[in-house]
């Protein structure tokens, strides 16, 4: 089995409104893959269907080798779930929860439980609405990190964690992949895509817009460079992909797509260059542009 | 001098009133949530006393018959029991005053405790209360607005009941009185879930909680009523005032006072715990559970079980107690009927039977039924609940197939119901066993007659699964279903509905034992009904989307 998630052409609606428009999405086995996406781009609505628990109206979907519709029960005992909306049983601890959905799906871990429940500083005897949002998702994630599966679905699973869980959660995602698990990680926190995640794809209104490895979609992304030089910067307009240029007498800032990165220093060079900063492309500037300028070109 | 002391007055009052800042919107709010539920309980109950009060002159037509009527039924225990003290069964008023007060109060009564909860309790228990509380809305404006539009709604059923009654001719004095009773009762409950609101953190607490002060209430009204050497018992029930105001034989007006006390004490105690307790909390409070689950907790079924088991207990309690009360009752009603030939007829229509006191078991048994039928709603709902508060999801992510979550809740409303008829035929039996010193025969006949209400319950099940199974946002409409049918069977015979109307029910196709011919033939294609009702709900869920 080469890949444990594969999606193709997946379509659902919702009564008029198109949730999901063709889209899709490979997961190799043993990869921690990146889901990313805007509210509402379809990524909840993808994970329910990996799940079974949506119907899909049309494509392809591969879960585990499987049909999740059809093999939905069968298929679970291989995956653990992290909803993106824990909520509780109001009469259940959350150590009874952790316990009874690792035991639902086939089997608990009991020292790997009761080691993230520390790790996770999570009091597993409190009840239902006495745990705060993110308490309650660490009772979600607990559960699903202590059960013996080959693939983890996360649904952004840290939105209500405080920093300090967010490292934890990270090195414990870390752990799971050198035990050679897949994971898909849904997830609006880029900074804890680029510190987990080994391929990524992004969604936007129910398609994927873009997918590969963080340095394959890097070439996407511009370069923010800001100088100080010996003389006027003439000639950096006639550049094909720089963007934003400001001058200020010799100082300048610009933008440049990765492609004329080379061609652009080599002019502030010719200048002479006397103070130089740049900075490299975050995630968080190519899932703007991608956004922004997606919606540029759907508005025009 | 005088502005200094002005001021902080001034101050004050503007903060009193920002207690309450918003509350016009959450009106607003509340009135658009509820737009067909309050119309269709505000008209339903508003209308019921003047169906019933058109068909007292085709029924009772001389005043033979009518004097009949106040010396059968009027001092039966048994009836009084059920519908309250018969003051003057002589005119349509007195009769429809009796026939239906009581049963008009606790309607509205219900009716307001799932307003005031729905828009109160429920809204923090959902989370949704925190985005409201956090714009400009004061502290109790949410509590006013749920405790408004309740009290409206009551208001409103109270006019329509007195406008109704009078418009078929009945006395304008007795009319109001008949009206403002059921009105008040409604506000006094309306005080009663205000407290409950602020007591527990979830709303199906805070309805139990005053559900049950509702189910004791009118169990002492029952008792005060039936057992001579006990009345002030139903002093202590605002269903006992509503009687006791006496509508349309020569009103007591002072008793609506208490109810109005009530209404202003309860009301008053819920504003006053209110800030006694944090947003989204209740006065009491969850206390810690086990660090680790129980070796059982492994299987969907044990969490229904868990998530059951305390409703399903209350239900047993309240059953096992009505029905010990019918069964200590029943051996009277034969005594005090003797052989008025009409009201054995109005009788016999009710429980089919020329025996008496056969007849009061069979209708009993029907009734008995008809409420456990709202325990299988709200057991069938909760799939429902459990699935908007998307606590379905993570277990169906896991090795549960969606059959055997559904299968695990159904248990439930399908033995759960069975369980409640059986303790309540065996209290019924034992106890009316024990008083007409027959139990070898008595029992296993009133058991029995309990029992062969099953598949019309189940048919009610059935209607609810089917309706969670094909139209999910439309689960709760099984309330509806069961209202109706209880409507019609409690109702339609006094009511004068068609026989086509009356056949809708399930309840009225059972044999009405223990005085009727056992016959298998209803019980059979009820039955099978039901099971048919159940896998299209089933096989529906199984197709549908979840969520």
């Amino acid at each position: 089995m080469k890949n444990a998630i594969d999606v193709n052409d997946l379509r659902k609606s919702f009564g008029s409104t198109k949730a999901l428009d063709g889209l899709d999405l490979t997961v190799a086995a043993g990869e921690v893959h990146g889901f990313l996406g805007p509210n509402g781009a379809g990524k909840s609505t993808t994970i329910r269907v990996l799940l079974g628990l949506l119907r899909a109206d049309g494509g392809r979907v591969n879960l585990l080798g499987g049909d999740p519709w059809r093999d939905a029960a069968s298929l679970h005992r291989r995956l653990a779930y992290v909803p993106g909306d824990v909520n509780l049983w109001p009469n259940l601890s959350g150590g009874e929860v952790i316990d009874l959905l690792g035991r639902l799906r086939g089997g608990i871990d009991q020292r790997r439980r009761d080691e993230l429940v520390e790790r996770f500083d999570l009091d597993p005897k409190k009840k239902g609405r006495t745990y705060s949002k993110g308490n309650r998702q660490k009772v979600a994630i607990v559960a699903a990190l202590a059960s013996d599966v080959e693939l983890l679905i996360m649904d952004e699973p840290t939105s209500g964690l405080d920093p300090l869980m967010e490292a934890t959660f990270q090195q414990t995602v870390q752990e799971v992949r050198e035990q050679g698990r897949t994971v898909l990680l849904s997830s609006h926190i880029l900074a804890e895509v680029e510190a987990l995640c080994d391929r990524v794809s992004i969604i936007r209104n129910g398609r994927t817009v873009e997918t590969g490895t963080l340095a394959d979609l890097r070439h996407l992304t511009r370069t923010s460079i800001s100088a100080e030089l010996a003389g006027h910067p003439n000639g950096l307009t006639s550049l094909e992909h720089v963007h934003d240029l400001k001058v200020d007498g010799n100082k300048v800032r610009f933008d440049v797509e990765t492609d004329s990165l080379d061609e652009a220093l080599r002019m502030l060079t010719s200048i002479g260059v006397r103070n130089l900063t740049s900075q490299p492309p975050t995630l968080e500037e190519l899932f703007l542009r991608h956004y922004t300028e997606t919606e540029i070109g759907s508005a025009s | 001098m005088t502005a200094t002391l002005e001021r902080p007055g001034s101050a004050h009052t503007r903060q009193q009133a920002g207690h309450l800042v918003g509350t016009r919107h959450l009106v607003r709010l509340a009135l658009r949530r509820d737009r067909i539920v309050l119309p269709v309980w505000i008209v339903v109950i508003g209308m019921l006393a003047s169906a019933g009060a058109g068909s007292y002159e085709a029924i009772y037509p001389t005043q033979a018959e009518r004097d009949a009527l106040t010396a059968s039924m009027g001092s039966n225990p048994s009836l009084t029991l059920l519908y309250g003290p018969a003051f003057d069964l002589s005119t349509a008023g007195g009769f429809t005053a009796w026939r239906f007060g009581a049963f008009l109060a606790l309607f509205t009564a219900l009716a307001c405790i799932f307003t005031v909860t729905r828009h109160t309790r429920q809204e923090e228990d959902t989370g949704r209360h925190e985005l409201l509380a956090s714009a400009v809305v004061g502290r109790y404006a949410a509590l006013t607005a749920g405790v408004l539009v309740a009290g409206l709604g009551a208001l409103a059923t109270g006019v329509l009941i007195t406008v109704s009654l009078a418009g078929v001719g009945m006395p304008v004095a007795g009319s109001v009185a008949l009206g403002a009773g059921t009105a008040l009762t409604g506000f006094a409950f309306t005080g009663v879930a205000a407290i409950a609101a602020q007591i527990s953190e979830y709303s199906r607490g805070a309805n139990g909680i005053a559900a049950a002060v509702l189910g004791a209430t009118f169990l002492l009204r029952a008792v005060g009523d039936a057992a001579a050497d006990a009345s002030w018992l139903s002093w202590l029930s605002p269903f006992g005032w509503a009687t006791q105001v006496r509508a349309f034989a020569d009103e007591r007006w002072w008793v609506l006072g208490l109810l109005v006390l009530a209404a202003l004490v309860t009301g008053l105690v819920g504003y006053l715990l209110l800030p006694r307790r944090d947003v989204g909390m209740g006065l009491i409070q969850a206390k810690p559970g086990p660090a680790r689950a129980a070796h059982g907790l492994r299987s969907p079924f044990a969490l229904a079980w868990r998530l059951h088991r305390g409703a399903l207990l209350g239900w047993i309690i309240g059953f096992a107690v009505f029905g010990a009360l019918f069964g200590s009752l029943a051996a009277g009603v034969g005594d005090v009927i003797g052989d008025s030939a009409e009201a054995q007829e109005m009788f016999a229509r009710l429980g089919g039977s020329q025996s008496m006191v056969d007849a009061f078991l069979a209708s009993m048994a029907g009734i008995m039924a008809m409420i456990a039928s709202l325990y299988v709603v709200q057991a069938t709902v909760r799939m429902r609940s459990e699935e908007t508060a998307l606590r379905v999801e993570p277990l169906l992510a896991t090795s549960v197939s969606r059959l055997s979550w559904a299968a695990s809740h159904l248990v439930f409303p399908l033995l759960g119901s069975a369980a409640l008829l059986a303790v309540a035929g065996f209290a019924t039996g034992l106890l009316h066993g024990l008083r007409v010193d027959d139990l070898g025969g008595q029992l296993p006949a009133v058991l029995g007659a309990a029992m062969a209400q099953l598949p019309a319950v189940w048919v009610v099940a059935g209607a609810a699964t089917a309706l969670f199974g094909l139209l999910p946002k439309l689960a709760t409409a099984a309330w509806a279903v069961a209202a109706v049918f209880l409507l019609i069977s409690m109702f339609g015979p006094i009511a004068n509905a068609g026989q086509l109307v009356l056949d809708l029910s399930p309840f009225q196709h059972i044999p009405k034992l223990p005085s009727a011919e056992f016959t298998a033939t209803p019980l059979v294609w009820l039955s099978a009904l039901a099971l048919v009702l159940l896998g299209i709900g089933l096989a529906g869920f199984r197709r549908r989307d979840i969520g």
